[in-house]
């Protein structure tokens, strides 16, 4: 998980640091936003921000603006960290961090609560969650802190896009075997039904998110053996 | 400079607070009225949806003028307090109280000429808060609709009293038995009539997997109405003449 | 007293923070490798919740909530903070965490040698910060009310780990299909066990 994280830059002038160095997407900063939608995949690989996730997967809908939401806050704060990164007191670094997270969580949650008021009814707590959220902690400790800004929002957008895939996946899986739905809109049709066919109200259920992240990383796994632990 | 002294810790420390605080405020205090309006819309927007009337929310507040007539103040007696608005009434915080000092809110709507009693729900489900309307018909007895919401009810199986569907089960139903007597709503796993043809056995159908979220709908209507007795039965012949 | 009871049994079995709402999820993957490790982090999780939740229980009653400061005077009583709530409460634990560190470094030195490492990853504990958020939202009545969620969610919460832990122990000895071993089939264990718990659902004293 530490893989991406490269020495940190002692340069003053803070801002567009890699611009002369190379392009905007250069084939370096492509791989920030692609590895972690596979092989460093903060949830199934780094075991990073499992906590409020799963608890929300239970239909698409909220699974999608979870994500989005996440990605805001961690684009936003680890863009910020990494302005700040030659400024921080080492010693009250954490709550540096966290002051930071803790003020875009409000922004978002303040920002749902006037323009998209049912969503930020569904999410409710979990919003707040998005602090304790070790994805984007992980993050600013491991990346945001040493590089520059334009490298930090890369990984911050792909991290959150890698937590997002697993969300989505998962819900995914969830609203259409336990109520046959996708995003609240039928898509098993009734002569299914008909036949016999019935909705598994246990993937409604919270283990099943759960078991569903377990086969998720089994076949990511069996795909591609490096990941496999020792034990 | 030093990145270490103390010194530069605690003027950084504060410089944050000072400028993260300004920022909240200033974002939370612009973004108040529109909050608040989101909240109070909704509330409109339930209250018209128990007697018949869907609206979206930007319709609310023209609808809700038109057609809630009246919102009273009840006290536990049943008289009409004139001191308390009846729409900023928090049931939640009326709850902790005792209750000879709550007050219980009731609008009164009439559309189509026909008059409507609408009572404010609360309750417990199986997580957290759950919370609705129930409007009664003229006679103070039939449903006229229902609208139900909730915290944190398990989304799929309890969080299903949000839905349509459950709360359409509740039309025509009747609160009192043919004695007179307040028996409130039963929302029964043992209901001989799933489909609710039959309006008179004060039973709808649970919510499969959904058992004590509907217990506390169960509850919760029955703990509600009851304080609207005095109220309600006010005018007792209206019952009796419905039998 | 046994609306307490009723409380601490509630938050221990039925509304457990991992099985039921998977908050603390990452430290419970993270350290539940061996039972000695596991004891420790949930100890101190114990400890930090018992503490922060009714503290926070307090800011939000006298300081954040709308209408809390009235008791400043009635030209007070308009004030709404409610919207820093998330930022006190996560600084109400840092702090907490940071000063339970130092007294227990101070007063005993042989529980900080086994809790060690792990009270500072407690600030970035999900569980800690939900059952602040979870005690906003249920309108406890009293201080004492927030001190039992607290305390009953943290032990919740040790168990939760404490079993997972034991079971990671005796499964090193299992064949183990090799893509699923060490976080697949954690994940999926915890899945079942979950299921186990639901059966505490609805119980009322």
């Amino acid at each position: 998980m530490e893989a991406n994280k490269t020495t940190p830059e002692k340069k003053t002038s803070i801002l567009f640091v890699n611009k002369e160095r190379e392009p905007l997407f250069s084939k370096k900063n492509r791989k920030l936003l692609s590895d972690p939608m596979d092989d460093n995949n903060p949830i199934t690989v780094q075991v990073l921000g499992i906590c409020s996730a799963l608890a929300i997967t239970v239909q698409l809908k909220p699974a999608v603006v979870m994500s989005i939401s996440v990605m805001a806050v961690m684009a936003a704060s680890n863009v910020i960290i990494s302005l700040l990164r030659n400024l921080i007191p080492n010693r009250i670094r954490i709550i540096v961090q966290l002051v930071v997270v803790a003020s875009m969580v409000i922004l978002v949650d303040q920002i749902l609560r006037a323009y998209a008021y049912d969503v930020s009814k569904e999410l409710s707590i979990f919003i707040g969650l998005i602090i304790t959220n070790c994805i984007v902690m992980g993050r600013l400790e491991a990346f945001a802190l040493g590089n520059g800004v334009w490298k930090s929002f890369l990984d911050g957008i792909g991290n959150a896009a890698g937590y997002g895939l697993i969300l989505i996946l998962v819900a995914f899986f969830r609203e259409l075997l336990g109520s046959g739905k996708l995003f609240g809109f039928q898509v098993i049709p009734d002569a299914i039904y008909e036949l016999g066919y019935v909705n598994n109200g246990l993937m409604l259920l919270s283990p099943m998110a759960l078991i569903t992240v377990g086969i998720l990383i089994w076949i990511q796994r069996s795909r591609n053996r490096t990941l496999i632990e020792k034990n | 400079m030093n990145r270490d002294s103390n010194a530069y810790t605690f003027f950084f420390a504060t410089l944050m607070v000072l400028v993260v605080a300004s920022a909240l405020a200033f974002t939370a205090s612009s973004l108040k009225d529109l909050q608040a309006s989101n909240v109070r819309k909704e509330k409109m927007q339930n209250i018209l949806s128990t007697i018949g009337v869907e609206t979206d929310r930007e319709q609310a507040e023209t609808l809700y003028k038109q057609y809630v007539t009246e919102a009273l103040s009840l006290t536990s007696s049943g008289e009409i307090d004139q001191n308390v608005n009846a729409f900023e009434i928090s049931l939640t915080n009326e709850l902790k109280k005792p209750v000879d000092q709550q007050r219980f809110p009731l609008y009164e709507a009439s559309v189509e000429g026909k008059k409507y009693y609408i009572v404010p729900l609360r309750g417990a489900g199986l997580w957290n808060a759950i919370w609705g309307y129930i409007a009664l018909e003229e006679d103070k007895n039939t449903i006229k609709g229902a609208v139900f919401d909730h915290v944190g009810e398990t989304a799929g199986l309890g969080a299903e009293i949000t839905q349509k569907w459950f709360q359409d089960r509740f039309l025509g139903e009747k609160v009192f038995d043919v004695k007179g007597q307040l028996v409130g709503i039963n929302v029964s796993k043992t209901n001989n009539d799933p489909k609710d043809l039959d309006k008179d056995d004060h039973e709808v159908d649970a919510i499969s997997g959904a058992t004590i979220t509907g217990d506390g709908v169960t509850n919760m209507i029955l703990e509600r109405l009851n304080h609207y007795l005095p109220y309600l039965k006010a005018d007792e012949n209206t019952v009796a003449l419905n039998q | 007293m046994e609306a307490y009871l009723n409380l601490f049994v509630k938050s221990i079995f039925i509304e457990n923070m991992i099985f039921a709402y998977f908050l603390g999820m990452c430290s419970y993957l993270a350290v539940s490798k061996t039972v000695k490790t596991a004891v420790g982090l949930g100890l101190a999780v114990i400890f930090v919740l018992a503490i922060t939740v009714p503290i926070n229980f307090l800011l939000d009653t006298y300081l954040l909530q709308p209408g809390a400061l009235s008791w400043l005077g009635t030209q007070y009583a308009d004030l709404d903070l409610s919207f820093l709530s998330f930022i006190m409460f996560i600084a109400v634990i840092a702090s907490m965490v940071q000063l339970v560190e130092m007294v227990v470094e101070k007063f005993a030195p042989a529980l900080y040698g086994a809790l060690g490492i792990f009270l500072p990853l407690i600030a970035v504990n999900c569980a800690i910060l939900g059952g602040s958020l979870f005690m906003q939202q249920k309108d406890f009545s009293g201080v004492a009310e927030s001190a039992v969620y607290g305390l009953g969610s943290g032990i919740g919460w040790l168990l939760a780990i404490l079993a997972i832990a034991a079971i990671r122990e005796k499964i090193t000895y299992s064949n183990v299909p090799a893509p699923l071993r060490g976080l697949g089939i954690t994940f999926i264990i915890t899945g079942l066990m979950a299921l186990g718990f639901m059966s505490f659902m609805g119980i009322k004293l």
